[in-house]
């Protein structure tokens, strides 16, 4: 989204030498450590002559390019290690989501359409039902814009107050009342007896420990499950109260909608992200996964506008206005945006967020950094990004007459997408959109899939052939 | 037990991780490419005739192998010029990952990709109701089918190994090998139902390439001894 290389230095400097002097040092030390062993080994190789008066300046031009072709290099190493840290999130939403899809049947009965989505798809002609679904992608996208330019207006004119309620309203929305319909459903569809009070303290206890882990401090391990579950959750909302092919077109639009968000110097997210870094804050620590932990002092400041980004849209037909604020909140963060900071010192991996529309994205509240590691870099992904992905594989294994390939299909076409956008990140090293090539690789597989393997693999299956 | 493979060898690593799902990745690119055509020709001929519609599935079957192994080809590119590029990014000047650990990660993906979508519905089907081959067919069908598919994902595995070794020493010979390999055992699962027809040759290839791999990844049978005496 924004251009990292001029600012990341001020953010990160300006970050740490305000908070945390000790990491800063520390940091240094490793480096500096760090670059007199390479130097010293650097020495070694070239056949130790004696030292005159022009070797200690090679060396100091040695050491400044050490640093940098080292920095690239430890960047790029880690790459796969944090493409698997970003891997294993993905998947567990994914699994969570298709298992959920395959055993509760409540999430693939039709009980009606969300108020966002008011054309039916139930009509006569193919005409008419297509009309229908790009008036319902349309009127979605526009929400999910004005929601998103809402946000960033609100971010900009520093109305925190406002944000930080939005996002805790959502929040209880999401963490209470959908993990209750949630649980209610479970039960239901495995027959288990269950009385009113224990579910209260169980949902009260989840509740609670949900909002503490999300929006203060909690471990890390559990915030990620939380943030996994949110999504999870939301995905599933989505797939039950969006009909065919508005979904498919929603899927569309939005990651178009990332890229142009994400890319363009005008776009709301970029500006979000820009903002963000003038003012060396955390970027909407609450719609974000992260992978590593982050500890930052001043975590009052970020957890507003963390939970601003989290809560969003509770899709309820009920509660609409609460709803439309929500939804508006989480739509601005949507972009996803990859920065990938370059410095040592600085822990923050690459941030991305996500549009708004998704719903509960869960802030990541304030990633603490720990001074132990100086190399541990984590990544993050924005929470739409989860909340996409899993809609996309959900409604590929709910509605599919492939079902367990289509659903095979679009999780490796999902992840491998994952792998692109992360190389990409890797390479470019700006805050990129997460979503558009994923999505278009699964639904690129899916609608493949559908229609054109499986007839294959079922004829072969009959016959029993093998290729 | 390619799961298992899967865990044990696999999945500590990151990058391996990676090059799995890649080659799977193009495994299904070239079944969704065979199934094109495939679909084009039925759609583009008569659906009642019910040999010519068992014609053009052999057919298509051969030209899915074709496309498979020319995929592999790809991957197989693709990963070179990787492993050029993970080499120049290493501290220490070589790569992280040999060819030999990528050419078996490769042919694992591959592996398990095809037999994820050979079974999965299977066993999705299993789950529920039925019984077995109760219109005159095999009753033994759910059984040969997981042991053809156990082969088939380690004759993956071990042609990936195979075939990379052929391209990287140029040995056209052993490629042109793998190709026949995987068309003879593709085509021997046409004798089904008769398993005799296609499962024995399957193992007894199988055991074929997994010993020539062995052999072209530095073992012998010396060592083969010494892992195993060692170990009791």
């Amino acid at each position: 989204m924004t251009e990292l290389s001029a600012h990341l230095p001020q953010f990160q400097h300006g970050q740490l030498t305000e908070n945390f002097p000790d990491t800063h040092l520390s940091n240094t030390n490793d480096n500096s450590e760090r670059r007199r062993h390479d130097n010293s080994e650097r020495r070694r190789n070239d056949n130790a002559e004696s030292e005159t008066n022009g070797q200690p300046q090679n060396n100091v031009q040695r050491v400044v390019e050490q640093d940098e072709e080292e920095d690239e290099e430890l960047t790029l190493k880690y790459g796969a290690k944090h493409v698997i840290m970003l891997f294993v999130p993905v998947t567990l939403c994914m699994v969570v989501v298709v298992a959920t899809i395959k055993s509760v049947s409540f999430y693939t009965r039709k009980d009606g359409q969300l108020i966002y989505t008011p054309f039916t798809e139930e009509t006569e002609t193919v005409g008419q039902r297509a009309l229908n679904s790009i008036l319902n992608a349309a009127i979605m996208i526009s929400v999910i814009i004005v929601m998103t330019i809402l946000l960033v207006v609100l971010y900009k004119y520093r109305c925190y107050k406002v944000i930080h309620g939005w996002l805790i309203i959502s929040s209880l929305l999401l963490l209470f009342f959908f993990s209750f319909i949630y649980l209610g459903e479970v039960f239901k569809t495995y027959n288990v007896a269950m009385d009113y009070i224990t579910v209260a303290l169980m949902i009260w206890n989840f509740g609670v420990v949900g909002m503490i882990c999300i929006h203060w401090k909690g471990p890390l391990r559990l915030q990620q499950a939380y943030l996994i579950m949110i999504s999870a959750l939301m995905a599933l909302v989505f797939i039950k109260y969006l009909p065919e092919w508005t979904a498919w077109l929603i899927l569309a639009v939005i990651s178009v909608y990332d890229l142009v968000a994400v890319l363009c110097p005008k776009g709301p997210l970029r500006m979000l992200v820009e903002t963000a870094q003038e003012r060396n804050e955390t970027l909407f620590p609450a719609l974000i996964y992260s992978s590593t932990m982050v500890w930052l002092v001043n975590m009052a400041e970020e957890d507003p506008e963390a939970q601003r980004k989290s809560k969003n849209s509770t899709y309820n037909k009920q509660a609409l206005a609460s709803q439309t604020q929500n939804e508006d909140a989480e739509a601005d963060d949507g972009g996803f945006s990859q920065e990938w900071q370059q410095q040592r010192d600085n822990r923050i991996g690459p941030i991305e967020s996500t549009p708004e529309s998704r719903a509960a994205v869960q802030a990541l509240p304030s990633n603490s950094q720990t001074s132990e590691d100086p190399e541990e870099r984590g990544v993050k992904l924005g929470l739409g990004d989860f909340i996409f992905y899993s809609v996309l594989v959900g409604k590929a294994s709910a509605t599919a007459s492939g079902d367990w390939n289509t659903t095979l299909a679009c999780f490796v076409a999902i992840l491998i997408g994952l792998c692109l956008t992360l190389l990409l990140l890797a390479i470019f090293k700006k805050a990129l959109p997460a979503l558009p090539i994923s999505i278009t690789f699964g639904l690129v597989f899916y609608f493949a899939t559908d229609n054109l393997v499986q007839p294959f693999m079922d004829q072969l299956a009959f016959h029993q052939f093998y290729i | 037990p390619a799961f298992g493979l899967f865990i044990f060898t696999i999945a500590r690593d990151p990058l391996r991780i990676i090059i799995l799902i890649a080659g799977a990745f193009f495994w299904l690119v070239s079944l969704l490419l065979s199934s094109l055509i495939w679909f084009i020709a039925v759609k583009a001929s008569d659906p009642q005739d019910e040999r010519l519609q068992k014609g053009l599935l052999i057919f298509g079957v051969m030209f899915s192998v074709l496309l498979q192994e020319a995929f592999r080809f790809l991957y197989y590119k693709l990963l070179r010029k990787a492993i050029e590029g993970l080499v120049a990014l290493s501290e220490d000047g070589c790569s992280p990952i040999s060819i030999q650990q990528m050419a078996y990660v490769a042919g694992v993906g591959f592996g398990l990709m095809s037999g994820a979508f050979s079974m999965i519905n299977l066993l999705a089907d299993a789950l529920g109701p039925g019984t077995v081959g109760i219109h005159g067919d095999s009753q033994l069908y759910f059984l040969t089918s997981a042991f053809m598919t156990m082969v088939l994902i380690f004759l993956h595995t071990f042609w990936g190994i195979l075939f990379f070794h052929g391209c990287e020493h140029r040995r056209w010979w052993e490629i042109a090998a793998v190709v026949i390999m995987h068309l003879i055992v593709s085509g021997s699962s046409f004798c089904n139902p008769l398993y005799v027809g296609s499962l024995v040759p399957s193992y007894l290839l199988m055991a074929a390439a997994a010993a020539w791999a062995y052999l072209l990844s530095g073992g012998s049978a010396q060592n083969l001894r010494r892992f195993l005496l060692c170990k009791c």
